[in-house]
């Protein structure tokens, strides 16, 4: 699963780093460092919705204050959704 | 309003900004023939004897501004038709020469170059003369003058001769592509090939960035550029033309300053790799300490590299104050990475070819890059941002000696100490040019303010820390 960051200078304002740094101590805490990479992209010409996050993708509006949600929502139900799917 | 150092840029800028014009209406091929009479429309000349010759000298500026002789793999060239064939007669005495019994010069002179006539005139002897200038330094008539050409004065590599027409000569495997005779010549005889037909193609071609998307990375000097207007202005222009975005390249510079302390640490001495004129020159006359130089790309090609890895369709465009960086764009390390590279003369005569006016535009933001990614723009400012990478890294008992050189003189001077072992230092930052970027040839202007305006926009930065900077970047 490919987690983008958008660092572009609009997302940058509304609070990409902070993002970035939650996800990264998200990531750790729930220990899907292998499942998950987290990279930064250079504005995803969706300025207004920053910060704008894509997982495998998709796009999502993320901020500060949301980013733990969208984290559980978007990145941990669904690997848990995963592995059932595989184990049938 | 001013927007260049000299009248010679301006022409410079007027031939590009026509060629830029021409080229977004697809009807450069039509009047390309019309270029030089449009430019110079007659019937007085106002620069040379004549307007036929100065029409002839802009018909080779327009090959120039289209990328120049694809024959020639130096980015800089001799425009042979405007080469003034100056007088080139080194220190010479002139009759200022009084005759006086000091003899100061005499005495200065390690060569035994100079003798009196029975008047007591001095005179050099060309055969011993070696061109050092110390005679003209403590003349107190300051009657001994340098007659060299000013592209062979401003040549510090020694590039530079004449051939049988006293036309000058670049030979390209000295040249270091700094741009400081395409500067110092004040005929503009000498130019770095344009690739602005490349960008506007790039532009074009995106359709609107839909098929790709066109990045423009614009050097942290910038800052003290385009002072008529405000660097958000910049951004904002950048975008009208029809960039996606505008990355920092100071955000490069973040996580080369990271990279490259940790390197450091490790190997004990290095050099620096941002200058491209600097390990041209390293390459050139030192090629015993390339393998000390360091191995990451400059900023430029790191934080390309970077926007493709996330965005493989990518174009990039790098906007900066170098002509060097033109020949480093088409080696094969950096190749991949950057799709064309042009100057800030270049950005002013493109925005021109729009008829765009920055100035009524809302400022954008440029907020990515740290402190010490940003101070890159002027000598000095990698050897402290090294240091505050040796810092976060917690390399706390790596002692740094750094020396910053700050033009490619200083550059060669410490390189040869330290091959004779007599230079006590684990880190050269080598700047080409004086100043460091902000001394760059493809600046539109030259100022002594530009180093305050480098730091107050690096202290304008959301981060404080490399680390900050580049946190998603790791």
């Amino acid at each position: 699963m490919n987690i983008t960051v958008c660092i572009g200078s609009s997302c940058h304002i509304k609070g990409s780093r902070q993002v970035v740094e939650r996800l990264q101590a998200l990531i750790a805490e729930h220990n899907v460092g292998e499942t998950v990479t987290l990279s930064g992209a250079f504005c995803m010409g969706n300025c207004q919705q920053g910060v704008c996050v894509t997982v495998d993708k998709k796009l999502f509006s993320v901020s500060p204050e949301t980013v733990d949600a969208f984290f559980q929502e978007n990145v941990l139900d669904v690997i848990l959704r995963e592995e059932v799917d595989d184990h049938g | 309003m001013r927007k260049f150092d000299t009248k010679v840029q301006y022409l410079k800028y007027k031939v590009l900004r026509e060629v830029a014009r021409l080229a977004w209406d697809d009807t450069l091929l039509d009047n390309i023939l019309d270029i030089p009479k449009t430019i110079i429309p007659g019937k007085h000349s106002t620069m040379r004897c004549c307007v036929y010759k100065e029409r002839a000298i802009v018909a080779d500026r327009v090959h120039l501004a289209m990328g120049g002789d694809p024959n020639n793999p130096n980015v800089i060239e001799v425009i042979e038709t405007a080469c003034d064939e100056c007088p080139m007669g080194g220190y010479e005495v002139t009759n200022a020469c009084r005759g006086c019994l000091a003899h100061r010069c005499e005495d200065v002179c390690k060569k035994g170059a100079i003798t009196f006539d029975h008047n007591h005139v001095a005179h050099i002897d060309k055969s011993k003369c070696v061109g050092c200038g110390a005679c003209a330094k403590v003349c107190p008539y300051t009657a001994i003058v340098n007659r060299m050409r000013p592209c062979q004065n401003a040549c510090k590599v020694k590039a530079i001769s004449m051939n049988e027409e006293q036309v000058a000569v670049i030979n390209n495997d000295k040249c270091i592509a700094c741009g400081a005779c395409v500067y110092q010549c004040p005929f503009g005889a000498i130019m770095d090939k344009s690739f602005l037909l490349d960008v506007i193609d790039l532009l074009k071609q995106s359709e609107r960035n839909t098929k790709y998307q066109v990045y423009a990375v614009v050097a942290p000097s910038v800052s003290s550029q385009f002072t008529y207007a405000k660097l958000g202005q910049v951004i904002t222009g950048l975008k009208e033309i029809g960039f996606h975005t505008v990355v920092e390249a100071a955000l490069g510079a973040d996580m080369v300053a990271y990279a490259e302390s940790q390197e450091l640490a490790e190997k004990g001495f290095l050099t620096s790799s941002c200058c491209p004129a600097f390990v041209q020159y390293v390459h050139n006359a030192h090629p015993d300490l390339e393998p000390y130089v360091s191995h990451n790309l400059s900023p430029m090609a790191t934080i390309a590299r970077y926007i493709k890895q996330s965005d493989p369709k990518a174009k990039i465009v790098f906007i900066g104050p170098c002509t060097a960086k033109k020949a480093e764009a088409r080696k094969e390390r950096v190749k991949p990475y950057i799709d064309a590279v042009i100057t800030f003369e270049e950005l002013q005569a493109l925005f021109d070819s729009r008829d765009l006016d920055i100035t009524t535009l809302a400022e954008g933001v440029l907020d990515n890059a740290s402190y010490y990614g940003r101070i890159f723009a002027r000598c000095g400012g990698l050897a402290d941002a090294v240091a505050e990478g040796l810092k976060e890294h917690g390399y706390d008992d790596f002692e740094l000696k750094a020396t910053s050189c700050d033009g490619i003189e200083e550059c060669k001077l410490a390189l040869l100490k330290y091959s004779k072992g007599v230079l006590d230092v684990n880190f050269i930052e080598g700047m080409a040019c004086k100043g460091g970027c902000i001394g760059g040839a493809g600046c539109l202007t030259h100022g002594v303010k530009d180093k305050a305006e480098v730091d107050r926009y690096g202290k304008e930065a959301y981060e404080k820390t490399i680390s900050d900077a580049i946190s998603v970047l790791k």
